[in-house]
């Protein structure tokens, strides 16, 4: 077979059963392609083929006999990690300079589908784009970005000109620093748009093994008999593995070490995705074969199918402890004397689905033995994954080999999105196991089924909301109950639900309040972290619960969200006087007054449509907080190293995680911004247990905060010990050595950063200073006191239109205002902003992960729908600086806040324009068309 | 654990026939494979040993008006379909409905014959050529024949393709004529599958203020798509207004078997959606073939 790929001829037959991308990545070494569903569902594949785009993942590659095939490589005149900017192509230029790249894992797909656009059509209107880009999937969701980098883009070739810049905002705190609050691009944009940039399955070592894992396919039962005898002897067969031998601890957990690494005979199963045999091969058809060749008998269970079944006392007890994980309390004054003070009581009951994170690159472990340079004989263990918590995968993977941690060291990659979902572990173990079984590298893909079976998910939730307030509409009391499907294993269940509970009574300054949150263990896949981190659930249904308030007592909604706002000197309902940084009235008001400025003096009115009668369009208004940081009296700290190098460059280390939300340029323009250089001059390296210190877990929007602040001290520190070698040197007081332009100033003299490198090693100092920066100390729930160190605020309108023909909803514009603190880099914000609100959307009106009686329904990506680029409203982005003292330059954690009023902002949309208040998520046009 | 052993680009009907009846192991014929593949990837289809490529057989790509009708290759590419004036010229509706089918990146390799020997009973391209009156050309080793492409379809997801081993050649289409048009929308929801909840698509020839000619196609309304012939009786000769569409309504939910699919739609959805869609299409089509030329 003869074909082109980015100009250069091959002649290649094709293999039995392989598709182009298999072709591409696998034989080609073109890596760029990246592989997300492997079911035509998400774009990330496509490449050109003789200038049409096509999903590679599911075009065979025998088609392309003949054929010209353009990958991402091959589109820059300069390929590959060196490439400059200008040497790009307008798209690739036009996606790095306006942020349209995140986590960069859908970006090859994005560019290439949009190239095709572009050389039929070099001035495609906003719909065109949208049409075009309908099937290419964003998990990040920088729709709104992506479709102006493309606008960009388009401007530049029609005319020759250069790629027009991105028109978002600077901070208002901009013109006190050189980089802090000026828009900066991501240090690893560029690789990300050329396909240079690798993941952990562009990762190939010699030798390398290929994992798959047996799992249980029944909820609830016990192993009764397991054969593996006819796998292991399957020729190409490595290694199989049960729970008969395992080398170390039998359970992994990052709270709880509740959950198998594989279930033995005579165990317990607790959910379709637990693990009772893995396998290693020589290559990856085979190992899937030996799964086909595994015997496991199972005597079958009653499935315990819900929290509220669970908590029933005939339920089946899945755990040594019962069902209960926790049972979780917020206590403030006295409910029952609040309600005695109202005017008016309203309760009612809210359910919220079980979501998958579904980001778009599947989880991918690589482990890799190796000897211990440091000559103790030992093996150590590499192990190659995109994790947040690369410290917890150490531990986790240490113990079930039976090693010391020190032997294990994580590598960590660039990830494709994880909003949670990679926190815990996934294939780590396993692919360790067999790697210290084998002695060789294995690699242990999850395929998009996979994952959408075994990774913990967003807790579904039944929420019942008691309100009650005076006429004015002063809140007297607020009761929740709350019960969360933490699935068969802990994660971080009682984390989240703990999150879900002090948070069910909304920003707001109730009285009296009192929350019960019962935490339940069922045979449902695990609910763990998730954005939004269980106040998305308690926020759409205390939100949804002030919008019928607000009805009830012929209020505004928003004004009767005003008189009860948390606001400086407020005392949360777990005790908490909030001292600074609430900026939740400001947020309420700008998004207030741009709604009003939309849509004239009745936005809650309906309105029909001119000319199509059937529709109705209104606004819905919701606001939210969201706390930064661990809080409840966990110690928060964090590790960062900052070193200079004698060319002048500086490298700023942490093992704080990437995941496409930004912390890499946070902590590159930290850097800069303490030197005074360039933030091109900083590096950053991030995610590896050996070279970077312990940044804890990137989770709760805390890095920013955590390792920023890490970072800035280290950077600050260095900068320190600097300027008192020069001031001895030069004699002069250590104030009088400033940092500008990447030198460094003392009196009249003027030093290049390098040579002060020379300068420190010479007097037998490392030019180099390692900060572990503690975060103000919190309280335990119940405690009383400071809970959290900072809260972020939000306030969110959304206008939909209805359909009461078909009962179909569209979102039309999100209005979002969010109290940050301070936007450290507006373009990363506009990014998070933008995405944030997607999943939003996504929550209330795709995303649905379907479990009946255990059985995981939606094991595909066509089965579970997350937004596309057809479904992106208008999103209008409003920041708001409330500083917090304490914060990196008074900034406060963003990554949650923003997609958490989204979706009641929504649903209260929908009923001010057709009346039907939703209560169960996500919204079911079926049933709205019924309610008219 | 391989999809296929053995994948031929056959450059003749001739060839892949023979490749077909030739093949050491189970043999399948494929286009562009959207559906197929993906169904074989996920264990869903029996394993084939070898797969037979219709779509560089030229005729199969031939897209032109012949012999007084419009001739649509089984293998041509959906997003030609939609591109190509000549085809919206004609059959509108194949344009709406080809236009809705995936992204542009499947568009661009899906086919019309791939969506017909699906056989499913609401894919929107089929639903559209059942409005179209549209004949199917087959090709087996005994010759050829035409028939019209309610006659292929046996149940869902089965065709009579598949047993008599028989390939798909093309469709044939009426010309549209002035006076003639044709429409198609559908309902889907956010969540869950891709699938229309219902789709409809109507062609109509007015004479004056009255229904001279109707074709009523919808799915899914049973194991196959649906004609709608009893509606289509109702609407012939009468006007288009309230009292007839709401006989039509009546007589299209006394034909139709609309069922209730599990996280998609309830029956009682599908019966509303379809007096919906019906007044919604036959306006559409009644407006475009109220213009002198239809586009």
């Amino acid at each position: 077979m003869k074909f082109r790929v980015n100009g250069t001829a091959y002649k290649l037959d094709p293999l039995p059963g392989e598709m182009l991308a298999d072709l591409l990545r696998s034989r080609l070494g073109l890596t760029g392609t990246k592989i997300g569903c492997n079911e035509a569902e998400c774009g990330a594949c496509t490449v050109l083929v003789d200038g049409l785009p096509v999903l590679s993942c599911s075009y065979p590659a025998a088609r392309v006999e003949g054929k010209d095939v353009l990958t991402i490589e091959g589109l820059a005149a300069v390929p590959g990690i060196d490439a400059r900017i200008e040497d790009l192509h307008p798209l690739q230029q036009a996606f790095v300079l306006h942020g349209a790249v995140q986590c960069g894992f859908c970006i090859p797909g994005q560019i290439m589908t949009a190239g095709a656009l572009l050389q039929t059509n070099p001035d495609p209107s906003e719909a065109e784009i949208r049409h075009a880009l309908k099937d290419t999937l964003c998990r990040c969701a920088g729709y709104p970005t992506i479709l102006r980098s493309i606008q960009a883009a388009a401007y530049a070739l029609r005319t020759g000109e250069p790629v027009p810049p991105p028109s978002v905002a600077v901070s208002g705190d901009a013109g006190a620093h050189a980089t802090i609050g000026h828009l900066q691009p991501r240090p690893d944009a560029v690789a990300k748009v050329t396909g240079a940039a690798k993941f952990t399955d562009d990762l190939h070592f010699e030798g390398m093994l290929h994992a798959c894992v047996k799992r249980a396919g029944v909820p609830h039962a016990f192993l009764r008999k397991l054969d593996v005898e006819k796998a292991r002897a399957l020729p190409g067969v490595a290694a199989v593995l049960t729970a008969a031998g395992l080398p170390g601890e039998r359970n992994h957990g990052i709270v709880i070490p509740d959950w198998p690494v594989m279930v033995g005979v005579g165990e317990r199963v607790r959910y379709v995705g637990d693990a009772v045999a893995i396998v290693a091969a020589e290559q990856r058809e085979i190992a899937l074969q030996a799964l086909e060749l595994i015997v496991a008998e199972y005597d079958l269970q009653p499935v315990v199918a819900g929290p509220v079944q669970a908590r029933q006392a005939d339920a089946p007890s899945l755990h040594a402890g019962g069902n209960l994980l926790k049972h979780i309390k917020v206590r403030k004054g006295d409910v029952a004397e609040g309600f005695a003070q109202a005017d008016v009581v309203l309760e009612h009951t809210f359910y919220t689905a079980i979501t998958d994170h579904a980001f778009l690159e599947p989880e991918c472990s690589i482990a890799r033995p190796v000897q211990d340079e440091r000559g103790a004989g030992h093996q150590r263990m590499e192990v190659y994954v995109g994790s947040q918590i690369p410290y917890a995968d150490r531990n986790q993977v240490a113990r079930a080999l039976g090693w010391s941690e020190e032997r294990v060291r994580i590598i960590g990659q660039l990830m494709g999105g994880g909003f949670g979902g990679k926190e815990d572990i996934a294939g780590q173990i396993h692919a360790a196991l067999l790697a210290q079984a084998t002695g060789r590298p294995v690699k242990l893909l999850f395929d998009r089924h996979e994952s959408l079976l075994v990774h913990p998910k967003r807790h579904s939730t039944q929420i019942r909301v008691k309100v009650g307030a005076r006429k004015d509409g002063m809140l007297t009391a607020v009761e929740t109950e709350l019960y969360g499907d933490t699935g068969a294993y802990a994660s971080l269940g009682e984390k989240v639900l703990t999150r879900a509970t002090t948070h069910s009574s909304g920003p707001y300054e109730a009285p009296h309040a009192r929350a019960d949150c019962y935490a339940m263990y069922t045979n449902n896949p695990p609910a763990g972290a998730f954005r939004g981190f269980g106040v998305t659930q308690s926020a759409f249904a205390v939100e949804s619960m002030m919008d019928m308030l607000a009805e009830k007592l012929g209020l505004d909604p928003v004004a009767l969200r005003r008189m009860n706002a948390l606001r400086v000197g407020s005392v949360t309902n777990t005790g908490q006087v909030l001292e600074e940084s609430v900026g939740l009235l400001e947020c309420i008001q700008r998004v207030e007054a741009e709604m009003y400025r939309r849509a004239g003096d009745q936005p809650f009115r309906a309105q029909v449509v001119p000319g199509q009668p059937h529709k109705r369009r209104a606004w819905g208004f919701a606001v939210a907080y969201k706390n930064t940081g661990l809080g409840g009296g966990a110690p928060d700290k964090a590790g960062a190293e900052v070193e200079l190098y004698s060319d002048g460059s500086l490298e700023v280390r942490t093992s704080s995680a990437e995941l496409g939300q930004g912390l890499v340029t946070i902590l590159q323009m930290t850097v800069a911004e303490e030197f005074q250089v360039a933030p091109e001059r900083v590096r950053v390296l991030v995610m590896d247990t050996d070279l970077t210190p312990d940044g804890g877990p990137t989770t709760a929007s805390r890095q920013t905060y955590v390792t920023g602040n890490a970072a800035r001290h280290a950077a600050q520190a260095l900068r320190q010990a600097i300027a008192s070698s020069l001031a001895e040197k030069y004699d002069c007081p250590p104030e009088q050595v400033r940092f500008i332009e990447g030198l460094a100033q003392v009196g009249d003299q003027r030093l290049p950063l390098g040579e002060v490198v020379e300068l420190l090693k010479a007097e037998g100092r490392q030019p180099r200073a390692l900060y572990e920066y503690w975060a103000p100390t919190t309280k335990p729930l119940g405690e009383g006191g400071k809970m959290h160190f900072a809260y972020g605020f939000a306030a969110q309108a959304a206008q939909v239109e209805v359909n009461t023909l078909t009962g179909e909803v569209r979102v039309l514009c999100l209005i979002a205002a969010n109290d940050v603190g301070r936007a450290l880099n507006p373009l990363g914000l506009q990014g998070q902003v933008e995405g944030g609100a997607m999943m939003g959307l996504g929550n209330a009106l795709t995303e649905q992960f379907v479990v009946e009686n255990g059985q995981v329904i939606t094991d595909r990506l066509a089965r579970y729908r997350i937004p596309s680029i057809e479904l992106t409203p208008e999103i209008v982005s409003i920041v708001v600086e409330h500083p917090t003292s304490e914060g990196p330059y008074g900034a406060k954690g963003v990554g949650e806040l923003v997609s958490i009023p989204t979706t009641p902002a929504i649903t209260n949309a929908i009923y001010h324009a057709v009346g039907m208040r939703v209560d169960r998520l996500p919204v079911n046009q079926e049933l709205l068309l019924s309610t008219l | 654990m391989t999809n296929w052993n053995c994948y031929y680009l056959a450059p003749s009907i001739e060839d892949a026939l023979q490749a077909l009846a030739k093949a050491k192991g189970p043999a399948r014929l494929v286009a562009g494979g959207t559906d197929l593949l993906l169904e074989l990837q996920q264990g869903r289809q029996a394993v084939v040993d070898t797969l037979v490529d219709v779509t560089q057989i030229p005729e199969l790509n031939t897209l032109e008006v012949r012999a007084g009708r419009l001739f649509i290759g089984a293998a041509v590419p959906l997003h030609r379909l939609v591109d190509v004036s000549l085809v919206r010229q004609h059959a509108q509706a194949l344009v709406e409905a080809c236009g809705q089918v995936g992204g542009p990146q499947v568009r661009n390799v899906a086919t019309l014959g791939g969506n017909v020997a699906h056989a499913l009973p609401a894919a929107d391209g089929s639903i559209a050529l059942h409005a179209l009156d549209a004949q199917a050309e087959l090709a087996g080793i005994n010759g050829r024949r035409r028939l019209p492409l309610t006659d292929l379809y046996l149940g869902p997801g089965r065709s009579i393709l598949a047993e008599s081993g028989e390939l798909l050649v093309g469709f044939w289409l009426p010309l549209g004529q002035p006076g003639q048009a044709s429409a198609f929308r559908r309902v889907m929801r956010p969540q869950g599958v891709a699938l229309p909840v219902l789709n409809l698509a109507a062609w109509v020839q007015r004479d004056g203020d009255r229904l001279a000619g109707v074709r009523i196609a919808v799915g899914p309304a049973g194991p196959k798509p649906l004609r709608a012939l009893q509606t289509e009786q109702t609407l012939l000769g009468q006007p288009l207004d309230e009292p007839t569409l709401a006989k039509a309504n009546e007589s299209l939910l006394g034909e139709a078997r609309f069922r209730t699919s599990p996280q998609r739609a309830t029956a009682e959805y599908r019966r509303h959606l379809a007096g919906v869609l019906l007044r919604q299409v036959l306006a559409l089509a009644w407006e475009r073939a109220g213009n002198e030329i239809p586009r």
